[in-house]
């Protein structure tokens, strides 16, 4: 069942939710840095800033490919809010990233195709985490669609915590947090000038913000679906997670992409099919 | 009220600077005093950059990316000029190798003095080129590309490949 009402609060709310994390985000770092930090609303100011700019890029396509970024990342979000199939999404949530990989390859630049590589190489490195984390949910509560496991009484991250940790672990990778932000990554931080976003600027790299705002809040949104089952511990949960990834980024140094590659899918072979194989034998089958 | 002058996005050269006024520009980023609480930003990037600040003077070699990065910034952009030798070209300005300061190649919008010029110095220049920033994007400036015109035919630039 789709509920029409879930897509368009998110498309019309989750650009200001994924703004706040971004601002919050940027103070406690500057906090951990025992600096003041910017302002709360310092990424807005940053977007309203990017869309004053001139549009200079290197090939026009490149303003297309991230139009198309930002509305693929505006339809996964939407058909999970609006509780689609998980699946479905996590297709759409590819085909978004693939956008951004290809505007980076559009222009003809080094550190843009460099950058556009990596990316590549950490869609390689989460993609078999995240399918395994809809099949172990699928497992749980019988269903790939998001309103059933949302509403699901299944304690789902009790049932399955390799999962839920293996998730954790690629989400620094798809909020582009040390130590994985080898494609490109926040604040002042460089890798490769600006890896994936090197050769864009003024609106269209403001395009590519407001797309990351809209990710932000729906990974969250895949969190919360963990703690289905209870509400409140949900909303605890995914401020407790973003705290966490806020701490990682602040304590480690970025690693090479081999490392980035084969730990997370070492991570998703060990604990994730671990995981599924011992739900397989308690539930004694496939549900 | 505008964006722009509330988060500038600087890039730094180092154009044969003797580092000491690089130090005190990276100073200015350290906790004692935190510049990202204006929401100025050190990219490494050209492109999403608004502000450009150099150290030191124009010699052959440096002339070039100079000019490659300014030219890649979009407008609105303005220049700031940190230290003497980027001013004028300082102590080297004699020197044989020297061109003299960063206005004998590129427009300059602020001149921050000192050697080295003091942390606080340079967050006054960025603040007061906030103010021309604001002025250039009202008045819709287009910063024209700047071709360089210098030509020493003994010794020409050498490409050695790099963008």
């Amino acid at each position: 069942m789709i509920n029409i009402v879930g897509a368009l609060v998110f498309v019309l709310v989750a650009p200001v939710v994924g703004a706040l994390v971004a601002g919050i985000d940027r103070k406690i770092t500057a906090h951990m840095q025992g600096r003041v930090g910017p302002s709360l609303f310092q990424p807005f100011y940053d977007v309203g800033k990017l869309f004053e700019k001139e549009q200079a890029v290197v090939n026009e396509t490149q303003i297309f490919y991230a139009i198309c970024y930002l509305i693929f990342m505006i339809f996964t979000g939407a058909l999970f809010f609006a509780g689609g199939d998980l699946l479905l999404v996590i297709f759409a949530l590819t085909l978004a990233q693939i956008f951004l990989v290809l505007g980076a390859f559009a222009a003809n630049s080094p550190y843009s195709y460099v950058g556009a590589e990596r990316e590549l190489l950490q869609i390689l490195a989460y993609e078999p985490m995240v399918i395994l984390t809809a099949v172990g949910m699928f497992m749980v509560t019988k269903s790939f669609n998001v309103s059933d496991i949302v509403t699901s009484t299944t304690p789902v991250v009790l049932l399955i915590p390799g999962i839920f940790f293996g998730f954790l672990y690629v989400l620094t990778i798809k909020l582009r947090k040390s130590p994985f932000d080898i494609s490109t990554s926040h604040h002042a931080h460089q890798e490769i000038v600006k890896g994936v976003t090197t050769e864009f600027s003024g609106p269209s790299l403001g395009l590519i913000e407001v797309t990351h705002w809209y990710e932000t809040v729906f990974l969250l949104g895949f969190i919360y679906l963990f703690f289905g089952f209870s509400p409140l511990i949900a909303v605890i949960a995914v401020i407790v997670v973003y705290l966490l990834e806020i701490l990682v980024d602040n304590t480690n140094a970025r690693v090479r992409w081999q490392l980035a590659v084969k730990s997370s899918w070492l991570i998703a072979a060990a604990v994730g099919v671990l995981n599924l194989a011992a739900l397989y034998y308690v539930l004694g089958g496939l549900p | 009220m505008t964006y722009l002058a509330k988060s500038p996005w600087i890039i730094h050269y180092d154009a044969s600077s003797c580092n000491g006024c690089d130090i005190e520009i990276l100073a200015c980023l350290t906790p004692m005093y935190d510049v990202e609480r204006f929401g100025i930003i050190n990219t490494g990037n050209p492109k999403h950059a608004d502000i450009f600040v150099v150290t030191g003077s124009v010699n052959e070699q440096n002339r070039e990316i100079i000019l490659n990065i300014y030219n890649q910034m979009p407008d609105p952009k303005v220049v700031v000029a940190v230290g003497i030798c980027a001013t004028s070209g300082g102590v080297f300005r004699e020197c044989y190798n020297v061109a003299g300061g960063i206005d004998k190649l590129i427009p300059v919008d602020v001149y921050v003095m000192g050697c080295a010029a003091r942390p606080e110095s340079i967050i006054d220049g960025i603040v007061t080129a906030l103010g021309i920033l604001e002025e250039k994007r009202t008045g819709k400036v287009h910063s024209a590309p700047v071709i360089d015109h210098h030509e020493n035919k003994e010794h020409p630039p050498q490409n050695n490949g790099s963008a």
